[in-house]
């Protein structure tokens, strides 16, 4: 019953505590969704109000007393005023909370792409994300980096949507809305960062087995910060002599059917790009962070770590774990 | 009334081998059994939903939980949500409408009781389907079990690719199966309150709750359609080659989405309208008045069902529609909340200025009207579209949907229960045992959705088996758990109460509330075809006439 206040008082309070909190936007899009919140909150606030009270005043004023307790009250049948009364009213309210939504629809889903724009396509597998920049040749996973946007230089990211699978959404609630990514179904979003920083999301969209275990992180960059890293990512793989036993385990079994390393005969596209593993924070779509320790274990068996992946455990002997685990380090 | 209501003194029941009483039961055509096996049937199964209930608050009661494997806990919500919607709510309504409609319109069964027996166990088939697919769903991949694929079985997740094994033929299967059984009740309703009206029945005497639910029975009709065409369209796709959904082939997985959710919404609407119609039956007997604004209440619910037919793709605001396809959806949408809201503002003007009862059902109706004003308002949010970008596939819209369902339709259904069960059994629940049962409730209710709406906008997303500490959902979620058991228990005590009662509850004689539709003229439980003589009415209220003569209803409307 008290939930509206709560609604309105307790996220407020949280949004300290929570990084991927609606109520602490660090975008326009999510900073204009914010405000329509606040007013349709406010309108839907005032009518539980009002309703409220009223119930609760009839309840309490009809309540059968002793002294009534043997008579009828008066037989009443309706009455035309009041009905055009509560049907009227509610009808300006719906105009006016409609004419609000839609300024903020168009203003977000219709919004131009300016030159400055930083361009990536998105792609939901079963359960990990893949990023790739087509205007600056890179392909990363998981780990999202985009650049700060300035209000005068915006520099605002836009996301082209894809699916190798079945659904998936893209959520980071302080950057934007969430939009689905489905097969066949290209979609679009956008999102103009204005402060630097790790933002958290995952997945929304049901989309099997290990569901809860695709989360997504964006690194909002400094524009120094971003162009470093993107010319780290454009660099081909680190090709070191000391862990060519490594290599040659993870290019003579079936590891290079399904992930990438650039420069090399790995040229797999069915799991993530494999090339600057080591500039990630994370595996395993952020079900675990990016240690020797995890590395090793997630390459000894995947199931372990995230139950339900795709990732096959290859049945390596020990030897074989630590020396791809070492070539795995040197990808920087 | 020109003929009195004749009461005829309950049968002698005599005692019957349990395999003839059992024959007796299996092969019914009595309506008031049908809608008994109705009710049953529903509350095994609520048994059934709210166990997956519970097992999906254990494991979420803190972050990173091994209660239960992500595949067990992905059945657990599918199961528990197709069978929540298409086996407890569903069939329980129809139990209620079987039930009531003929005695309220004073006819003496449905107009087709083989037609009623056989849509009855083509439902209950459906259920045994879908739960034998716990034992029989790993098909010749010995992958899976019961159906794990969400109670929207989003395309392409329900391709062979993605679902071997036969778990979501089962969930087609039983649906369509449970649909044909949905399809075949609603036309019999539809026949009975057109057909079997008793004089001077005309279609503005009718009791609302005749009224709303020959509106749901033709909601039914156009909503399962689509439904069980889509599920024999899946079929095609999984056994024929066909390409309806495989979008690797050209399919689109977004006509998925529109042929489910065509459905979906009304369905919503379906499930809500009998709860409107407990009301109007309920609120006016409690409260000494008659409903307020009959004309109103008949016309606002007509529009709902119109109004509900053009909402669907609320439901999809995320899937990336053109900004014309959402603005149309949010208007219509926000718009189905006004005759909506015009129900509401009758039944506070039912209760202005009358005298009102604080019985147990009139206590359920009130925690409906509460919580199904937020429901309503948490509704209204969402029509914002931008703001569903936000809450869509969060927590938010699972405590959103439940607020209507639990906190609407099930309270209103418990009204129902504590209202018609002395009608059905002929004894009187206990008011004592229904207090607890009510109080209980609420907290649980308030503890488990109240909160639950925090969590979603704090950006915790639905269908998630596990999620990260350190996020702010841990206590949230602990709280949400604690008040899943507290309305499990709220649930025992309330099957506790039907048991002791059918067995030792205080008689209920023909009319315990002083009511006035004419189901409580006649014995309780009614004989076998009802009315000795079939009644002949002259108003909305045939037993406010005959128990006010000097001052009948007939001479106002």
């Amino acid at each position: 019953m008290f939930v509206l206040s709560s609604l309105l008082l307790a996220p407020k309070a949280l949004a300290q505590h929570s990084q991927t909190s609606i109520f602490a936007p660090q975008s326009t899009p999510a900073k204009s969704i914010l405000d329509l919140s606040i007013f349709v909150l406010s309108i839907t606030g005032i009518i539980f109000v009002v309703v409220f009270t009223l119930l609760v005043y009839s309840i309490s004023k009809f309540r059968a007393k002793p002294a009534n307790a043997n008579s009828e009250p008066a037989q009443v049948y309706g009455s035309n005023q009041i009905e055009m009364a509560w049907t009227i009213i509610p009808i300006l309210i719906v105009v006016v909370l409609f004419l609000a939504t839609a300024r903020v629809i168009h203003a977000i889903q219709d919004a131009p792409e300016p030159a400055g724009a930083v361009e990536v396509t998105a792609i939901g597998h079963q359960y990990w994300w893949e990023f790739r920049y087509p205007k600056l040749g890179i392909v990363t996973a998981n780990e999202l980096h985009i650049p700060v946007s300035d209000p005068i230089h915006p520099t605002p990211t836009f996301l082209q949507l894809l699916s190798a699978d079945t659904d998936h959404s893209f959520w980071i609630p302080v950057l934007a809305g969430k939009t689905d990514l489905i097969p066949n179904h290209p979609n679009r979003m956008w999102m103009d960062p204005h402060r630097t920083g790790i933002f958290l999301g995952q997945c929304a969209q049901y989309c099997g087995v290990q569901h809860a275990k695709m989360l997504l992180r964006v690194s909002v960059d400094s524009p120094q910060d971003f162009a470093a890293w993107v010319r780290g990512q454009q660099q081909p793989a680190v090709q070191d002599q000391s862990v060519m036993t490594g290599r040659q385990v993870f290019e003579h079994t079936a590891c290079i059917n399904c992930h990438t390393v650039s420069g090399t005969p790995a040229d797999g596209r069915f799991g993530p790009d494999l090339t600057h593993l080591m500039s990630r924070t994370t595996i395993a779509a952020g079900a675990a962070e990016n240690t020797p320790q995890n590395l090793r274990l997630w390459i000894d068996d995947p199931d372990a770590m995230k139950h339900g992946s795709l990732m096959p455990a290859m049945k390596l002997s020990d030897a074989d774990v630590d020396a791809v685990a070492s070539y795995m380090e040197t990808l920087r | 009334m020109s003929s009195d209501a004749i009461t005829i003194p309950a049968l002698q029941i005599q005692e019957k081998p349990w395999v003839d009483l059992l024959h007796e039961w299996v092969t019914t055509v009595d309506h008031k059994r049908l809608g008994i096996l109705y009710i049953v049937y529903a509350l095994v199964f609520l048994v059934f939903g709210g166990i997956e209930a519970l097992i999906i608050r254990v494991q979420l009661m803190h972050s990173h939980n091994n209660f239960v494997s992500p595949q067990v806990f992905n059945r657990m919500f599918t199961m528990h949500g197709t069978t929540m919607i298409f086996f407890v709510v569903m069939p329980v309504l129809f139990g209620f409408a079987n039930y009531l409609v003929p005695l309220m319109i004073g006819a003496r069964d449905m107009a087709f009781p083989r037609l009623n027996a056989f849509s009855f166990w083509l439902s209950a088939f459906g259920g045994l389907l879908l739960y034998f697919s716990f034992l029989g769903g790993s098909g010749l991949y010995g992958a899976g079990s019961a159906p794990d694929v969400g109670w929207w079985a989003y395309a392409p997740l329900t391709a062979r690719a993605f679902s071997p094994g036969h778990s979501s033929d089962y969930w087609t299967l039983a649906l369509l199966v449970s649909g044909f059984g949905s399809i075949g009740t609603s036309i019999n309703i539809i026949a009975t309150i057109l057909c079997l009206r008793c004089p001077g029945m005309k279609l503005n005497r009718m009791p609302l709750l005749a009224w709303l639910n020959l509106v749901m029975a033709g909601m039914v009709l156009i909503a399962i359609t689509p439904l069980s065409a889509a599920q024999i369209m899946l079929l095609i796709d999984r056994y024929l080659g066909g390409h309806f959904f495989d979008a690797q082939a050209g399919g689109s997985a977004v006509l998925w989405m529109h042929f489910f959710w065509i459905f979906g919404h009304p369905e919503v609407y379906i499930l809500v309208i009998p709860a409107f119609a407990f009301l109007s039956e309920i609120v006016p007997v409690f409260s000494r008045k008659p409903i307020f604004g009959y004309p109103v209440m008949v016309a606002a619910t007509i529009c709902i069902a119109f109004v509900s037919l053009s909402v669907w793709a609320h439901h999809m605001f995320t899937v990336g529609m053109n900004s014309y396809a959402n603005s149309f959806f949010a208007i219509t949408t926000m718009a189905v909340g006004i005759p909506t809201g015009i129900k509401i503002f009758n039944w506070i003007g039912t209760m202005w200025g009358g005298r009102i009862l604080f019985k147990v059902p009139m206590l359920f109706c009130l925690g409906f009207l509460f919580q199904f004003l937020i429901a309503g308002l948490t509704g209204i949010m969402q029509a914002a579209a931008p703001f569903d970008w936000q809450l869509s596939l969060s927590y938010f819209v699972v405590a959103h949907f439940h607020y209507v369902i639990v906190g609407g339709i099930l309270f209103a259904l418990f009204g129902a229960f504590y209202y018609w069960c002395p009608k059905m059994t002929g004894r009187m629940l206990s008011e004592r045992l229904g207090r607890w049962h009510f109080w209980l409730f609420v907290i649980g209710f308030h503890m488990t959705f109240d909160v639950m709406h925090i969590p979603g906008l704090l950006g915790m997303p639905r269908r998630i088996y596990t999620y990260e500490p350190g996020r702010g959902w841990d206590t949230l979620n602990l709280i949400v758990s604690i008040g899943a058991f507290i309305q499990a228990i709220a649930i025992l005590v309330f099957v506790w109460n039907l048991i002791s009662s059918y067995f030792k509850g205080a008689k209920a004689g023909n009319d315990p509330w002083d009511a006035w539709t004419l189901e409580w003229s006649t014995s309780s439980p009614p004989p076998p075809y009802n009315f000795a003589t079939i009644p002949v009415v002259a108003s909305r209220r045939p037993l406010w006439d005959l128990k006010h003569p000097e001052d009948p209803d007939s001479l106002y409307e």
